[in-house]
C-alpha cells in the first residue's frame, strides 16, 4: 500500500479542488491560494462571510507550499522556514487542530572554508563557548546585543501587530495608533532611543561593527538584513531587518523560526483547513485573468482564465501590488500618481532556491555527524567580503558564482518529508538577480549553470555531496514569478526596505489594505507588515475589511 | 524475591547503563525511588518535539507493576477496579483508578489482559498490600514485577513505522494494532509485550521486556530510531505532553486517598473526570455504594481543563515594559481560581485551584488542569485565574475546555 502523500492535492482530504465555484456570488473573492489568502478567507468566513478563494496552481500554498517533487520526498519548494507566524492567528483559526505543527530551528550552524566552524545554540552558555574560541570579548558582548535588540523589539512587535498608522489622517483610530508607537518610543531610554535610530539607517554591517569585532560573527548575523532585498550587507538599510531575528514569541529567541510538519505547505493547508471548516470554498486551477469593475468604477468580481464570471460584493487580492494593479486591474483603471507609484514599487527578486532529495546524510568537513548541530540552519557566509562580492556580481547582471546559502535539512527534525534514512536539504540562494544581463526571460537557459554553481560552493564545505543527490530542482527568480506568481522573483512582494515599510507598503496612503479602486482590497506580503510566513497581512487586512462596514 | 540492590536510593533502571551515557544534561530526578531522567539535553524541547512529529523514547520502567494469575484473577480485579474486568478480553488494555470503601480513588493505572487468567496492573503508587488485602479467599497469585520488567514508551507519529521494522514473531502485523490492544512478540530475538498506550496523547506505545533482555531491546529500537528521528526523551517533556493530552496525575492533580490527612483532600473518580471508568451496576466492587450515592446526591468538585486568555497575560506583562513569558516547563503548584464579577474583570469568591499546567508549543495556548466547584465545569465558561507576574499577584480570565487539549486523528487511527 503506498499511501498518497497529504500534499498531493490528489489527496482525499486536500482542502482545494479544481471544481466550478458552488454559487454565483460571493460575499468576497480571494484572489490567491497563498497563506496570506489562506489566513484572509479563514477570518472572513469565521465573520460569516461567504467566501471564495481563487488558486491559478493545482496545488494550495502559494510560494509557502510543500509538493512531493521526487517519490517519497516532500520539498518546501519556495518558502523554507517560518518565522514569527502571529500565535494569535494559530489560536483564533485553531490552527494546530488542522495540522499546524512547527518544529523551533535549534541553531545556526557557520561552516568555515578553513575547517572551523561557529555554532549559535539556543543554550546561552554553549553560544558564549563557541563564540570565545573567536573572540572573547564578542562572547561577552552577545547577549547584551540580544538584550538591546530584545528592547527594540518590543517596537516592531507593535508595529508588526497592528494596521499601519496613517500619519496624513486625523481619524482618532489613525492618531491612537501612532500615538501607541510615540508611547513605546518614549519609554525607551536614550540610548535605546539612539539605537533604534541608528537600527533604521545604518547598514547591517556598521551597526554589528559597533558590537562584535569578529567576522565568523559579524557575516552570518549580518545576512538576515539582506535576505529578500537587492542589497548588499554594507547597504544603508539593512540593520532594520536584523531585529525581524530578535522578535522572538514566548518559545524563545531563536525559536521564533523553525520548520512546517510536512514542510511550509503544511501551514497553508492548515489555513485552508480552518477556512474551510469556517465555510470557505476553495478552487485550484482557477487562474484569474482580471478584476472585473462595475459601470461605477467599483470591482464587482473576476474573470477567470477560463473566461468564466463570478461576482462578488468585495475582491480581495493576495497577489504582489504590481500584478494585482497592472496585471488585473489595468493600468487604464488608476489615477496617474498612483500607477505611478506603484510601477515605482521595488520588486526585483535576488534570490533563488535549490532543492536536493539526498540519498543519505552528508558530513560537513567542520563537523563531521548529523548531530543537533546541523539541525538548525546551516549559513554559508565565511566573510564579510564574500558577501559583498556575491552583491558585486549581482549588481551587474549575474548570479554569484560563490553566492550566500542558507541550508536546511528539515528531515533531520521531521520524518515525514523524505523516506527513513534519506533527507530533504533545501538551500536558498542569494544573490540570484531577476534582471540577468541576457534579461530574465533567459534564466532557463542559465538555471543549470546556476545549480551548478550553488553544488560547487556547498560542496567546498560538505564534500560529499554530490555523490549522495538523487534529484535536484532549481528555483530561479524568473520561476518563482512564473510558476509561482511572485512579480520579479520577490520572495517578499516587495522589497522590505525601510522605504517601503509601514503606511509606505505598498504606497503612500493606501497602506490599510484597502486600495484606489473601491470594493478591491489587498491583503498579502506586499501590504503591511510585509513578507516572511507570519499570516498578519492577511488577518489584518480581514479584520481592517470587516471593520470597515463595505462587508 | 531478593532485592536487587543494596544501594542508596535512587536506584538505575533496566536501561540505566544506556540512559546514563545519553544524559549528557546529567539532570535527573526520583521517580518512585529510580533514576529517571528529566531531559537529555540542557533544554527539553527538542525532547517535547519529537514526541509531536517523529518519535521519543522515554524509560518508563519506575511504573509500578504487579502480575495477576490464577482462576480469581478476574474476580479480584473486578473487585478492585471501577471497571468491568470481566468485559476485558485478552489481548486488551483498559485505563481504569481504583477507590476505598468509600468511593475515593487511591490511584489510576491501566489493566491488561495477557490472557490465560493471566493480568497485569500498572500504577503509580505500591499497590502491592492493596491488590493482596482484597485477595483473600480467592485463587490468586500477584508478583510484583516492578524491578523485572523494563518498560519504554515509544511516542510519537513514526513509532508504528519504526516497531514495523523491528518487531519479529507477531499474530498480526504491529500496524493492525489499534489503541489500547495489545500483543506479544520479539524484538532482537527476546520475547516482549507491546501494548498501544501511553501518556502522550499521541501515536505511541509501550514495549514490556524482562529485565536480562532490556538492553538489546534498548539497542535494537534506538538502532533503527536513527531513520525514523527517534529522540530519547525525559520526564519534563513527558509532563508537558500530558497535560496537552489532558492525563490527570496521581499526587499532583489529585492525592491518593491513602495519604491524605484530611477527608477534604480525598477526592471520587466523578470528581476527577474519570466517571467514565466507572461501571457501577454489576456485582459488588469497592466503593460502588458510596459512588451510587454521590451519583444520586452530585459531587463535590469537577475535574477541568482551563485555556488562559492570552491578551490579559500579556497586557500584565506589558504594564512593567516586559515581552510576556511563560516557563518551557510545566508547572505544578496550586493556584487559586476565582468566579468572575463586574464584567469578568475582577475577582469574586474563590471557587477552585489549578492543579499544573503548561505553555503548549504546539497550540500556542497557556493550558491548566484544574479541579473546580461543579457549577463551573461547562466547557465555555468563563473564571479567573491566579498569574504572578514580575512578583506581584494579579489574574487573569480563563476558559473552560474540553480536555484531550490537544487530540490528533493518528493517536486512534
Amino acid at each position: 500500500m503506498v499511501a498518497i502523500n497529504p500534499f498531493n492535492p490528489a489527496h482525499p482530504d486536500y482542502p482545494g479542488r479544481p471544481d466550478k465555484p458552488s454559487r454565483s456570488s460571493y460575499d468576497a473573492i480571494v484572489i490567491g491560494g497563498g497563506h496570506n489568502g489562506l489566513v484572509a478567507a479563514a477570518y472572513l468566513a469565521r465573520a460569516g462571510r461567504s467566501v471564495l478563494v481563487l488558486e491559478k496552481r493545482p496545488v494550495l500554498g502559494g510560494a509557502a507550499v510543500s509538493e512531493e517533487v521526487f517519490p517519497g520526498f516532500t520539498f518546501s519548494v519556495c518558502s523554507y522556514v517560518v518565522s514569527l507566524f502571529r500565535p494569535h492567528i494559530v489560536r483564533e483559526l485553531e490552527l494546530a487542530k488542522h495540522g499546524f505543527e512547527l518544529i523551533p530551528l535549534e541553531c545556526s550552524f557557520t561552516p568555515q572554508p578553513d575547517g572551523d566552524a561557529l555554532v549559535r545554540w539556543a543554550d546561552s552558555a554553549r553560544t558564549r563557548q563557541e563564540i570565545s574560541r573567536f573572540s572573547r570579548k564578542d562572547a561577552e558582548i552577545y547577549p547584551e546585543f540580544g538584550l538591546a535588540m530584545s528592547k527594540l523589539s518590543q517596537f516592531a512587535k507593535a508595529i508588526i501587530d497592528n494596521p499601519a498608522p496613517d500619519p496624513n489622517a486625523i481619524r482618532p483610530r489613525e492618531i491612537a495608533k501612532l500615538l501607541r508607537l510615540g508611547k513605546i518610543m518614549q519609554d525607551f531610554d536614550g540610548d535605546t532611543r539612539h539605537l533604534n535610530l541608528k537600527l533604521m539607517t545604518s547598514s547591517a554591517v556598521d551597526f554589528l561593527d559597533q558590537w562584535f569585532e569578529s567576522e565568523v560573527l559579524k557575516s552570518p548575523m549580518s545576512v538576515s538584513g539582506i535576505i529578500g532585498t537587492f542589497l548588499g550587507v554594507r547597504s544603508p538599510g539593512t540593520a532594520y531587518v536584523l531585529l525581524h531575528h530578535y522578535m522572538g514569541e514566548i518559545d524563545g529567541a531563536y525559536r521564533a523560526w523553525g520548520f512546517a510538519r510536512g514542510g511550509t505547505g503544511g501551514v497553508s493547508l492548515a489555513c485552508a483547513r480552518s477556512a474551510r471548516s469556517f465555510g470557505a470554498e476553495i478552487l485550484t486551477c482557477a487562474g484569474v485573468s482580471q478584476v472585473n469593475l462595475g459601470p461605477d468604477g467599483r470591482a464587482c468580481g473576476v474573470v477567470l482564465e477560463n473566461g468564466d464570471v463570478i461576482n462578488a460584493r468585495t475582491v480581495v487580492s493576495a497577489v504582489d501590488p504590481r500584478r494585482t494593479f497592472f496585471g488585473l486591474v489595468g493600468k487604464q483603471n488608476l489615477d496617474d500618481e498612483f500607477a505611478t507609484q506603484i510601477s515605482r514599487y521595488k520588486l526585483r527578486g535576488s534570490s533563488g532556491k535549490v532543492n536536493l532529495a539526498l540519498d543519505r546524510f552528508p558530513d560537513f568537513t567542520a563537523r563531521p555527524g548529523d548531530g543537533p548541530h546541523v539541525r538548525g540552519d546551516i549559513a554559508i557566509a565565511p566573510s564579510i567580503d564574500y558577501l559583498e562580492r556575491a552583491y558585486d556580481q549581482a549588481k551587474y547582471g549575474d548570479f554569484s558564482e560563490r553566492p550566500y546559502l542558507n541550508v536546511v535539512i528539515p528531515s533531520l527534525s521531521d520524518p515525514s518529508v523524505a523516506p527513513p534514512g534519506k533527507h530533504v536539504m533545501s538551500i536558498f540562494v542569494q544573490y540570484a538577480p531577476y534582471e540577468i544581463k541576457e534579461g530574465p526571460e533567459f534564466w532557463p537557459q542559465r538555471r543549470e549553470a546556476f545549480g551548478d554553481a550553488v553544488i560547487d560552493t556547498l560542496s567546498e564545505y560538505c564534500p560529499g555531496l554530490k555523490d549522495s543527490i538523487l534529484h535536484r530542482q532549481v528555483i530561479t527568480p524568473w520561476d518563482l514569478e512564473q510558476e509561482y506568481g511572485l512579480g520579479e522573483g520577490n520572495i517578499f512582494h516587495g522589497e522590505l526596505s525601510v522605504e517601503q515599510l509601514l503606511f509606505l507598503r505598498p504606497a503612500a496612503g493606501w497602506a490599510n489594505y484597502k486600495t484606489p479602486v473601491p470594493g478591491l482590497w489587498m491583503c498579502a506580503s506586499g501590504t503591511h507588515p510585509g513578507g516572511g510566513v507570519m499570516g498578519a497581512p492577511g488577518e489584518l487586512a480581514a479584520k481592517t475589511l470587516l471593520r470597515s462596514g463595505e462587508l | 524475591m531478593v532485592p536487587r540492590f543494596f544501594t542508596a536510593m535512587p536506584i538505575p533502571t533496566p536501561f540505566h547503563t544506556r540512559t546514563q551515557a545519553l544524559c549528557t544534561s546529567m539532570f535527573w530526578k526520583d521517580w518512585a525511588g529510580y533514576y529517571a531522567v528529566r531531559s537529555f539535553d540542557t533544554c527539553h524541547e527538542r525532547e517535547y518535539y519529537a514526541v509531536r512529529h517523529a518519535v521519543g523514547l522515554f524509560d518508563v520502567s519506575p511504573l509500578f507493576k504487579y502480575d495477576v494469575r490464577g482462576e480469581g484473577a478476574m474476580a479480584l480485579l473486578s473487585r478492585v477496579m471501577t471497571r468491568d474486568i470481566s468485559k476485558l478480553r485478552p489481548g486488551r488494555v483498559t485505563y481504569c483508578c481504583w477507590c476505598d470503601d468509600d468511593g475515593k480513588v487511591m490511584d489510576d493505572g491501566t489493566v491488561s489482559n495477557l490472557g490465560d487468567d493471566h493480568y497485569r496492573v500498572t500504577a503509580a503508587e505500591p499497590t502491592y498490600g492493596w491488590l493482596c488485602r482484597n485477595a483473600r479467599g480467592l485463587p490468586v497469585e500477584i508478583t510484583e514485577t516492578t524491578d523485572d520488567i523494563g518498560s519504554l514508551a515509544l511516542q510519537g507519529p513514526t513509532s508504528r513505522a519504526l516497531l514495523s521494522e523491528i518487531v519479529a514473531d507477531t499474530k498480526k502485523p504491529i500496524e493492525k494494532l489499534r489503541f489500547f490492544r495489545l500483543l506479544k512478540a520479539t524484538i532482537a530475538g527476546h520475547p516482549v509485550i507491546i501494548s498501544r498506550t501511553g501518556y502522550t496523547g499521541d501515536l505511541g506505545y509501550e514495549v514490556w521486556v524482562s529485565r536480562e533482555h532490556a538492553l538489546d531491546v534498548w539497542d535494537q529500537i534506538y538502532a533503527a530510531g536513527r531513520r525514523h528521528g527517534l529522540v530519547p526523551a525525559g520526564l519534563d517533556a513527558l509532563d508537558v505532553t500530558r497535560i496537552e493530552a489532558g492525563f490527570i496525575m496521581n499526587g499532583v492533580d489529585y492525592q491518593s486517598a491513602h495519604h491524605c490527612l484530611i477527608e477534604s483532600r480525598k477526592c471520587s473518580p466523578f470528581e476527577l473526570g474519570l466517571g467514565w471508568t466507572v461501571d457501577l451496576d454489576r456485582p459488588g466492587f469497592n466503593g460502588q455504594a458510596a459512588l451510587r450515592r454521590e451519583l444520586a446526591n452530585g459531587s463535590t468538585w469537577a475535574t477541568v481543563g482551563l485555556e488562559l486568555d492570552w491578551d490579559e497575560y500579556e497586557a500584565h506583562f506589558t504594564e512593567f515594559g516586559l515581552p510576556p513569558h511563560v516557563s518551557s516547563s510545566a508547572w505544578r503548584t496550586s493556584i487559586p481560581l476565582y468566579a468572575p464579577r463586574r464584567g469578568g474583570r475582577v475577582n469574586g469568591r474563590q471557587i477552585g485551584y489549578a492543579t499544573s499546567g503548561a505553555w503548549s508549543p504546539l497550540l500556542k495556548k497557556n493550558l491548566a488542569i484544574a479541579t473546580i466547584e461543579p457549577k463551573f465545569q461547562v466547557p465555555g465558561t468563563r473564571i479567573r485565574i491566579e498569574v504572578t507576574v514580575e512578583h506581584e499577584r494579579r489574574s487573569v480570565a480563563a476558559t473552560v475546555r474540553e480536555t484531550p487539549f490537544f487530540n490528533p486523528p493518528r493517536k486512534r487511527a
